[in-house]
């Protein structure tokens, strides 16, 4: 089997000490085959493959700790209580947060959202405005259609250029952010293009009309370096299971002072102060968002992932990226029939590409099909509307392809990708 | 080394995608039903006319991979020209079979072209993708046959 060398004996070094093949070696799962080939994982921006320091942390967690936090004063407790806390501490470091206090775990993504739509939207009046963009994740954009119809609040929308990025000009021409505008909610790095937005930017201009800049991390965090601060935001929300932790827990950033303002979101054991029959006082920040028992194990992971990304560098992880991005846009354009979607320069670019795929005869070929012929081959990549329904109605498909990469893909990979889009490209348009 | 999904991939079910058999929405109809995959976004618009208690016309307008494009062709092939319930328990096989993992030997007899569909069975997330204009078909038929029984 010479095929199933090709992936582990590949080293890219890309001048920095940047060794994909020892990396790779610490994903017991990337050595797995599927349908007798070598799996070429290119689902990342779904779910990133774990590391076995992950792996082993969460299993010795169950094996010697196990106890509930908080609330169990024996030994374990102490010890879960510590290593949950110590998690906290170590996300509010890797993202650059002032404390460990402005970081509370939620179940994931769509959840730390929801919260902030539930807990930002007490204030929000008649005829206020929320503003998100066309290309956001059904999760940022749900959970404000939900608290527009709650409040009577008016949603708004960025739109998109032809080559994927924010419509910054039609957004200016349209008053998009005014006076009115009390919430903009955006995607740090879309989940199918690709495109990295300027927060920054946006964030300013939110914050000039006394908005509150949200921001959805799901894909940024785990990819590029993230200094809270820097980025501008008030709430970022982020997903631990797309960056190398386990399922089930997922984090929400804010501003203390802004979330010292926040009413809870979920009643339960752990959120309150006191509680009387007549009424009850609420936990400050973060226990305040954390109501019922945390995913603890779960915690434990993550504080493992953020260790192994740190040791990693994610400046190294981000370079990794665009690197690993402009190959494939490089590879993927090459190939007959392969139309890309999003920013085709890979600066200022994310490692989701997404694509369609037609015959020689212009026939486009269907993603679950195009999907269903690569998982033959061993190779997973995700076909349909990604969860960004809007953003394939604005471009004119129903779905899409998407190879997403992440800080263990190989050149290799995307080559084998790319021969296996020819395969499934010859054998609808009849040649096979 | 690709023979389970070339294979799923059965010349009959090309065929059909290809072709298509009774695309395109027409009148007049009883009952007009849209179906989504929400995990892909595939949908279906399908109307159905009766001519008493015959299946006298499916139509459709769908967008979707082969697998849901080809079995809705199917599909109109098996049904059209039965009675109501002749199509419902076509309808019932055909779902068994899809849920079989790809156990079941299917009866060539009665469920014709639509036994292609058997490999299909054998990947579960294709399932749905092969449900989908059967599902709305059977949504269709109890429309109009509820709107039938209301009207005599």
């Amino acid at each position: 089997m010479p095929d199933s060398q090709l992936t582990t004996a590949v080293v890219e070094n890309l001048g920095n000490g940047y060794d994909v093949a020892a990396l790779r070696a610490d994903f017991p799962i990337l050595s797995r085959e599927v349908g007798g080939q070598p799996l070429v994982y290119l689902d990342s921006a779904n779910t990133s493959q774990k590391p076995r320091s992950v792996i082993e942390a969460i299993s010795e967690h169950f094996a010697e700790h196990n106890a509930n936090v908080s609330r169990a004063m024996h030994t374990l407790g102490a010890e879960a209580t510590e290593a949950f806390e110590a998690s906290r501490t170590k996300l509010a470091g890797f993202i650059g947060a002032a404390q460990p206090e402005e970081v509370a775990f939620t179940k994931n993504a769509s959840e730390a959202l929801n919260l902030a739509a539930h807990t930002l939207g007490a204030s929000l009046k008649p005829g206020d405005e929320i503003v998100i963009s066309v290309l956001e994740h059904h999760s940022n954009i749900v959970p404000w259609q939900l608290l527009a119809q709650r409040t009577g609040a008016v949603l708004r929308w960025f739109d998109i250029t032809d080559d994927g990025r924010l419509d910054l000009a039609k957004a200016e021409a349209e008053n998009l952010i005014n006076e009115r505008t009390k919430i903009v909610s955006l995607a740090w790095v879309s989940n199918v293009l690709g495109t990295v937005n300027p927060i920054r930017q946006i964030a300013d201009q939110a914050h000039q009309v006394g908005a509150v800049m949200v921001v959805d991390g799901a894909q940024g965090v785990p990819q590029r370096p993230t200094s809270v601060t820097e980025l501008g935001a008030d709430l970022l929300a982020f997903t631990g299971h797309k960056m190398l932790g386990p399922t089930g827990i997922g984090a929400i950033w804010g501003r203390y002072e802004l979330l010292e303002k926040l009413p809870p979101f979920l009643g339960g054991g752990e959120m309150i102060e006191i509680v009387r029959m007549t009424g009850s006082t609420y936990a400050r920040p973060p226990h305040r968002f954390e109501a019922g028992t945390q995913p603890i194990a779960e915690a434990v992971g993550l504080s493992a992932a953020v260790d192994y990304l740190t040791s990693v560098g994610m400046d190294a992880i981000a370079a990794h990226e665009e690197h690993l991005t402009a190959y494939a846009l490089a590879r993927l354009g090459a190939e007959p029939g392969v139309q890309l979607l999003g920013p085709s320069d890979a600066h200022e670019r994310g490692g989701a590409i997404s694509f369609t795929l037609a015959t020689d005869d212009g026939e486009q070929i269907h993603p679950h099909d195009v999907m269903q012929f690569l998982d033959a081959r061993g190779i997973a990549v995700r076909g349909g509307h990604h969860c960004a329904r809007p953003l394939h109605e604005r471009l004119g498909i129903t779905a899409s392809t998407r190879a997403s990469l992440y800080l263990y893909t190989t050149t290799t990979e995307i080559d084998a990708l790319a021969d296996g889009l020819a395969y499934v490209r010859d054998f609808f348009g009849g040649k096979r | 080394m690709s023979s389970d999904v070339e294979a799923m991939y059965a010349e009959i079910i090309l065929d059909h995608y290809k072709a298509k058999h009774h695309s395109g929405l027409r009148d007049p109809y009883q009952a007009q039903v849209t179906h989504v995959n929400p995990t892909c976004g595939d949908e279906i618009m399908l109307r159905l006319a009766l001519d008493g208690d015959r299946i006298a016309d499916v139509s459709y307008e769908a967008v979707g991979c082969s697998i849901s494009q080809a079995s809705t062709s199917v599909m109109t092939d098996l049904v059209i020209g039965k009675s109501v319930a002749e199509a419902m328990e076509l309808q019932q096989e055909f779902t068994e079979m899809m849920h079989s993992r790809g156990e079941i030997e299917p009866d060539e007899d009665r469920l014709e072209d639509a036994i292609a569909f058997v490999g299909v069975a054998k990947f579960p997330a294709r399932v749905k993708c092969a449900l989908l204009g059967w599902s709305a078909f059977k949504d269709a038929a109890i429309q109009a046959a509820g709107s039938r029984e209301g009207q005599e």
